[in-house]
């Protein structure tokens, strides 16, 4: 048995799990843009500002990890996630801009035990994250795969 | 004349660079963004159904991005001599069909790749088109271990 507080057995349709809140900064963005998406939209605001998002912005891919981070601090790290295969799709559909407070949620769409892997079950969860504006900045949509309760760890 | 279909190499595969996957790396990203126990702990991740260490699938994912630009960088502008103003590219709407088909385990070397699609007129957005392209990523054995469907806009008018 699992002493985790996230199993399989736990998710059911229509569930929803609240991942908290995570702020932005100027520096973080251009941080993780210097490496991966180094587009002057993402590492300057007078750039930004000339762009069609408008000002200083996250990469799409920074906002898929800080999603990513929020689902880890309040799912995955207390749960029996064993990955995920995939992603249904991805809308970015505003700017990240240098400042905002994003705040995200998951609902469960459907669940089912794993055809291939006894002990095993995919998750399939919407998620969507909402900027200090009340603005939907990003949904997704993907399963994840969390071993069942029973299963030694 | 430069078409646009030229510009922007529809149907080819263009190979994108290819990038090891270190440990401190793969780490490094974990501990930022997915501290998940496979891929920031060697010893963690052997209880699980990774077995070993293995990057992020977003990292992996971030660094298909990281060699999309530098090879627009690495090539220099493409020749445009179509009509209008040469192409621009700006953001990215979304992808979708995203498959982490293997997991990408420490010192793996990875080799990205691009293959524009198609591109149509943006109705919401004049002088706006939309390009789309199927986007890999192969393992040093050749097996894939990423794909997924992705578009950006660009400006074209």
């Amino acid at each position: 048995m699992t002493a985790k507080k996230w199993a399989f057995e736990d998710f059911f349709p229509g569930q929803t799990i609240d991942l908290g809140e995570t702020h932005v900064t100027a520096a973080e963005m251009i941080a993780f843009a210097s490496e991966f998406d180094f587009q002057p939209m993402h590492l300057d605001e007078e750039a930004g500002k000339a762009s069609i998002l408008g000002g200083l912005s996250a990469s799409g891919w920074h906002t898929c990890s800080m999603l990513m981070r929020m689902m880890c601090d309040s799912l995955l790290l207390d749960s029996t996630s064993q990955g995920a295969p995939g992603i249904d799709y991805l809308r970015w559909k505003k700017p990240v801009l240098a400042g905002d407070t994003l705040k995200a949620t998951g609902t469960v769409v459907a669940t089912r035990p794993s055809s291939s892997r006894p002990g095993l079950g995919l998750v399939t969860m919407r998620y969507a994250i909402v900027n200090q504006r009340g603005e939907t900045v990003l949904e997704m949509q993907n399963s994840g795969m969390f071993r069942a309760r029973g299963v030694a760890a | 004349m430069t078409t646009l279909d030229a510009y922007f190499r529809i149907g080819e595969t263009v190979t994108l660079g290819t990038h090891t996957f270190g440990a401190e790396e793969i780490k490094t990203y974990a501990r930022k963004f997915d501290p998940q126990p496979f891929h920031v702990d060697e010893e963690a991740a052997k209880g699980t159904l990774f077995g070993r260490l293995c990057a992020s699938g977003w990292h992996t994912a971030s660094t298909w991005m990281k060699y999309n630009l530098k090879q627009r960088d690495d090539e220099g502008e493409t020749p445009w001599d179509g009509p209008g103003p040469r192409p621009q590219f700006g953001p990215s709407p979304g992808f979708e069909k995203l498959h982490w088909l293997k997991p990408v385990y420490v010192d793996e070397t990875v080799t990205f790749t691009r293959r524009a699609t198609g591109h149509r007129a943006l109705a919401t957005r004049p002088g706006w088109r939309i390009l789309t392209m199927v986007c890999e990523a192969f393992d040093s054995t050749g097996d894939k271990v990423l794909e997924f469907e992705s578009a950006v806009l660009v400006k074209t008018g």
